[in-house]
């Protein structure tokens, strides 16, 4: 074990990759020399040579395409887009190519080893250009997988997981976490399963559940509520595509009550998804409404940050709103 | 269908390739960094007036830079970018155009906002993200923008102004307006699909917009080798037909006099010009890089030596239109506006809780008003943890 920040685990996760199979490249604006514009792929270059880890030109429709064809020929591309923000102008080689190419052309070909790696989210000051959480966007595309870390430990083991899988995946990376989590990480190889929620506390009167910088949130929240007595069950959803309903419905029939928080807006988020499956399943468990608590339905804000996103405080406030329903 | 392209073009009979060797792309260089003119170079149109007004936004746009970025590392301003060694494009430029003239930028052409007149105080809102903002807090600094001064907004995503600034300017010859737009952009944001997008829209519509390229080097860390082969951005400009120049980016006559050109013509013939202008990025990209991780301060100094302030300045003392004792007093009292603009602006209020939810839409739907209220009990409930709004409603 060692003690890595979860910049350090996902580099360490890079190298293993790499190291383990020559055909792994990993590309992206100031990737290469200076190791990305968040360290990421710091040494990867000095280690691996230019031809396996490099800049590419400012054009995130031409990495995502360059990367869907290198996967189509066998090789194993993990993509970088700079800021989630910025991952627009590849949304058609994502959505339209990367998630049908294996549907379309009857499994004669796919780009099942791409990997598309992109800090994503609030809490850095970045306002609306540098903090958006566009995973509901991928949600909505059959034929990708949607991979969150929350902290250094999964962040390895599911980027690991990631790259090993044979469907294209979109792994965001909590940015505000980059430096700020540490936490111990085996410096051997291992994998997390892409799928699988984790229940991150046990608990009986309410489900808490998010993924990625949320979970820090939701758990001081959860703490805030213990003071209460009130006890509750935290969940990290992990993968968004595909969830795990099963670690969800079960929690939700023990506890009665269901709590969702995303950084994103409310209106067509994911936790607007979660709430119609789980008020299907869990329907006769229920014993409030299902809280989404998430950001307002407005662009990402700069000075009202605070005001905007969901923090401890208003997860504290729906907790009770649930509990006291 | 084009019978010169299709029928009536020159001819091989064995496979030849051509290349861009075969097109010269001459940069256009009219004063020498001693302040002397090339001979035989034909000066931009240029009194003492628009002269002297040129150089104090150039000296204005250094000062603010260089405050802006201790600032920050001062911990009291959140991000900067600064434009040293390359202010001459961005202000060369605007003084080429005239006031009605669309700017549409990228994010490091504050020269030419500075030169059409936005003040200190709304430089510093917007960069304190305070209530006197005219973008009301919502974008991180340096992203200004101004309607009465024909500056559209900065979005932070690149090159996406440039099919935009395509859009404008045929808007503008539809109207028969005696008006162009201009378009700043570096050559990293050229490899967007949106740039490809943009030159090739114009040429086709004809529409009257000059792009102007900042060719500073670099992208963040990635050199301009690394971000295209070919001979720089100009040659793009003749492959999609359209009129183009290179010119020397620290040479600020140079740049007016290619841009009052490339107005001229624009207008004239309703089609759009590319303006390639060398220069390099002496800072760090932003307050976020740090340059020495991937080039030299060799490579650094000998740019250093281009400064295009300092290229101006001696114009000027030739023309004695300028002496040392008011450079002296003008940058000092430049930078006493300045710090004394920041100890105003960090203190003023951040933006009224209910600019959460305004300009979203035209005018907010009930669904953003409810949403508002239930933000606004909140931190009622809660005044310590929302200090910027809490008591101000």
């Amino acid at each position: 074990m060692a003690r890595m920040n979860m910049l350090q685990a996902i580099n360490n996760a890079l190298d293993i990759a790499m190291s383990e199979d020559e055909n792994t490249l990993c590309f992206g604006e100031d990737v290469g020399h200076f190791g990305g514009v968040f360290r990421a792929t710091s040494g990867l270059q000095d280690k691996y040579g230019k031809a396996r880890c490099f800049n590419t030109p400012l054009v995130e429709q031409g990495i995502i395409g360059f990367a869907n064809g290198l996967a189509a020929q066998g090789s194993r591309p993990i993509a970088e887009i700079q800021f989630a923000d910025y991952i627009f102008p590849a949304f058609d080689q994502i959505v339209n190519e990367a998630a049908k190419f294996r549907y379309r052309s009857g499994n004669e070909f796919d780009v099942g080893k791409l990997t598309i790696r992109s800090p994503y989210g609030g809490g850095i000051a970045g306002g609306l250009y540098h903090s958006q959480s566009p995973e509901a966007y991928f949600a909505h595309t059959p034929g990708l997988k949607i991979v969150i870390p929350r902290n250094p430990y999964q962040a390895k083991g599911l980027l690991l997981a990631s790259i090993r899988d044979d469907n294209p995946v979109i792994f965001f990376e909590p940015k505000r976490l980059y430096r700020a989590s540490l936490g111990e990480v085996p410096e051997e190889d291992y994998q997390l399963p892409i799928g699988k929620a984790e229940v991150v506390q046990t608990g009986s009167d309410i489900t808490l559940l998010a993924w990625g910088a949320q979970m820090e949130i939701l758990q001081k929240a959860a703490d805030l509520a213990a003071n209460d007595g009130i006890s509750c069950e935290v969940i990290d959803l992990r993968s968004i595509l595909p969830w795990d309903v099963e670690t969800i419905a079960n929690s939700v029939i023990k506890t009665g009550r269901l709590l969702v928080s995303q950084e994103a807006p409310l209106t067509a988020g994911f936790a607007s998804e979660i709430a119609a499956t789980i008020q299907q399943e869990c329907f006769l468990h229920l014993e409030s409404p299902i809280e989404r608590v998430c950001g307002l339905d407005t662009p990402y804000p700069l000075a009202l940050e605070k005001e905007y996103v969901s923090d401890h405080l208003k997860i504290y406030e729906a907790i009770k709103r649930s509990i006291n329903y | 269908m084009s019978s010169e392209l299709y029928d009536d073009g020159p001819m091989v009979h064995k496979p030849m390739f051509i290349d861009g060797t075969s097109v010269e792309i001459p940069e256009l260089k009219i004063l020498k960094q001693d302040g002397s003119t090339y001979e035989g170079a034909e000066l931009p149109e240029m009194n003492e007036g628009l002269a002297i007004k040129i150089y104090k936004t150039l000296a204005f746009h250094r000062v603010l830079d260089e405050r802006m970025v201790a600032s920050q590392r001062q911990g009291r301003l959140s991000f900067y970018m600064a434009a040293l060694g390359e202010e001459a494009a961005s202000v060369g430029g605007a003084a080429g155009l005239k006031s009605q003239d669309m700017i549409m930028s990228q994010y490091r052409e504050q020269g030419a906002l500075m030169f059409r007149g936005f003040s200190l105080e709304n430089f510093m809102n917007q960069m304190f993200s305070n209530e006197k903002d005219l973008g009301k807090g919502r974008q991180m600094p340096i992203h200004y923008g101004s309607s009465e001064l024909n500056y559209m907004t900065i979005s932070s995503p690149l090159g996406t102004q440039i099919p935009q600034a395509t859009g404008y300017a045929y808007g503008q010859k539809v109207q028969g307006l005696d008006e162009v737009t201009l378009c700043y952009f570096g050559e990293g944001a050229a490899s967007e699909g949106d740039f490809h997008a943009g030159l090739n829209m114009a040429a086709v519509h004809q529409a009257p917009v000059i792009f102007f390229c900042r060719n500073n080097g670099y992208a963040i860390s990635t050199p301009s080798d690394e971000q295209f082969k070919g001979n720089g951005i100009a040659s793009r400009g003749v492959g999609y037909g359209i009129k183009t120049l290179r010119v020397d980016g620290n040479d600020i006559l140079a740049v007016v006099k290619a841009t009052q050109i490339a107005r001229e013509y624009a207008l004239k013939e309703s089609a759009p010009v590319l303006i390639e202008a060398m220069s390099y990025r002496l800072g760090a990209h932003s307050t976020s890089d740090d340059p020495s991780g991937y080039r030299t301060r060799e490579e650094e100094a000998k740019w250093q030596a281009n400064d295009p302030i300092l290229r101006m300045k001696n114009w000027l003392l030739a023309q004695n239109w300028w002496d040392e004792d008011q450079d002296k007093a003008l940058f000092e009292k430049l930078r006493e506006k300045v710090l004394a603009a920041v100890k105003t602006s960090e203190k003023t209020n951040k933006p009224h809780i209910d600019t959460l939810i305004t300009d979203v839409y035209d005018v907010p739907s009930t669904q953003l008003k409810a949403q508002l209220d239930s933000v606004k009990a909140h931190v009622n409930k809660y005044p310590e943890a929302y200090p910027f709004t809490a008591g101000k409603f």
